[in-house]
């Protein structure tokens, strides 16, 4: 998104790429609002494996609570839209290399003046006024001129993914599973995809994994709840789950993505908000450029800030607040929220209920749906 | 016995090459910035790594393991 945006305002733009395809492998779950994806790029049936327009909240006692969203989703097929996306940022004249594995900085005196890579086997350098990084949850480039991009293991969500067939659930409603036997501090998910398919995976803390891996957790619900479920395709991966890095910009060098940690910290999803990361980036990049004045991508860790930043603080304040459920905490939320009137519930109401009893939540529950 | 020698001492942190899927959970939370992973290739950096754990505990697949008598030289 940073290299479309940047070079559809004339800029030279090279992207490279780490992996052989752009998006692949998938290491998401694939959903996203409708919302989130229009401000980019016009849905697509190729892109789309199906439309969400419910919400299953399952807490441990079984009791399923079941609640209409706001306005609908997608669960994506990602390595096509990724592809897309990409596409996107080469017809409006950025080059593209796959493969290439960038592996340093060229620092001119405390301003980063471009990149060293390894490509086809051969080292490369490359000059340029900008860097934009966007090498995920590792984030190491940044950290090669002095960002701060560590993150605390106890925020980054150790996940792991199935794409299994033969699953039959309403394929409208991404399922959600709350409680100590299933995702411990963090969350299971059932989205559905077309043609019988769903991304079945979970997500917990590094403090949770010191116990039991995330893959154990996998292993025991799909042997409890689908045994005999062919599996297509198997994943690992993290989400930063934390408010963004203290700084996500330096002379020459801008942070995008999982790599400034723009994940929204309460859902662990990262396709909008890194769409919209990239997308602030590749157009202030491409202003400094155009202003021949450098200091401007600076301006980008408060245009962050000021779009989404603010947002994700109260975000991980509520997930502080929900962190530490108990199973039996989950259990009351969804009996009591079973008795809302379906077409009366909301997502807004379900936080409520959460979290009645800490005031100081309840306000920015307010404040995050207001928007 | 010769062992690989961390930042600390003997390397107690050992990866699993094979059974790795290369996602990167690891390298984000080491804050030591001793983890190199490429497309398909990983390596811990010894003489950067403190045997810390961190890594071993974010695994979401446990090929990453804490080994109590240390990594011997390959």
């Amino acid at each position: 998104m940073a290299a479309r945006f940047a070079a559809e305002q004339g800029q030279s733009v090279l992207m490279l790429e780490k992996d052989r395809d752009v998006g692949y492998p998938v290491r998401c779950g694939e959903a996203v609002s409708r919302a989130g994806v229009q401000e980019f790029i016009q849905p697509d049936t190729r892109w789309i494996s199906t439309v969400i327009d419910k919400f299953s909240f399952n807490a441990p006692d079984g009791t399923e609570v079941i609640l209409p969203l706001p306005d609908i989703g997608y669960v994506l097929e990602r390595r096509i839209f990724d592809y897309e996306l990409a596409r996107t940022a080469a017809a409006a004249g950025a080059q593209i290399l796959t493969r290439a594995y960038v592996n340093g900085l060229i620092l001119e005196g405390g301003t980063v003046g471009g990149v060293k890579y390894e490509y086809q086997g051969v080292q490369h350098q490359t000059n340029s006024k900008i860097v934009i990084a966007a090498d995920g949850v590792e984030s190491r480039v940044g950290r090669w001129v002095g960002l701060e991009t560590h993150i605390d293991f106890r925020d980054m969500e150790s996940a792991v993914q199935v794409t299994a067939s033969n699953i039959n659930v309403d394929p409208n409603t991404l399922y959600f599973y709350f409680g100590s036997q299933v995702a411990p501090n963090g969350y299971f998910w059932v989205f559905p995809k077309n043609g019988n398919l769903a991304n079945i995976g979970l997500g917990i803390s590094g403090i949770i994994g010191k116990k039991k891996s995330a893959l154990s957790y996998l292993n025991d619900f799909m042997q409890k709840n689908y045994p005999a479920a062919p599996i297509l395709t198997s994943i690992a991966g993290g989400v930063p789950c934390s408010i963004t890095l203290k700084k996500i910009s330096a002379l020459g060098i801008m942070l995008v993505g999982d790599a400034a940690r723009q994940v929204n910290p309460l859902s662990g999803g990262g396709i909008a908000s890194g769409m919209i990361g990239g997308s602030i980036a590749g157009r202030i990049a491409a202003d400094a450029v155009k202003m021949n004045k450098f200091e401007h991508i600076l301006s980008y860790d408060s245009a962050w800030h000021n779009w989404l930043g603010k947002r994700h603080e109260v975000f991980n304040r509520i997930k502080n607040g929900i962190y530490n459920f108990s199973d039996e905490k989950f259990n009351s939320i969804a009996h009591a929220f079973a008795e809302i009137p379906y077409d009366k519930r909301t997502l807004k109401k379900l936080f409520m209920k959460a979290l009645f009893n800490q005031p100081s939540l309840i306000l920015d529950i307010t404040e995050v749906f207001l928007y | 016995m010769n062992y690989r020698a961390a930042k600390t001492g003997i390397l107690m942190i050992e990866i699993l090459p094979d059974k790795c899927d290369f996602c990167g959970c690891c390298v984000g939370v080491c804050p030591e910035d001793a983890i190199e992973l490429k497309e398909a290739e990983i390596f811990i950096i010894d003489e950067r790594c403190t045997n810390c754990s961190k890594c071993v505990w974010s695994c979401p697949i446990e090929v990453i393991r804490f080994n109590r008598e240390g990594v011997l030289s390959k």
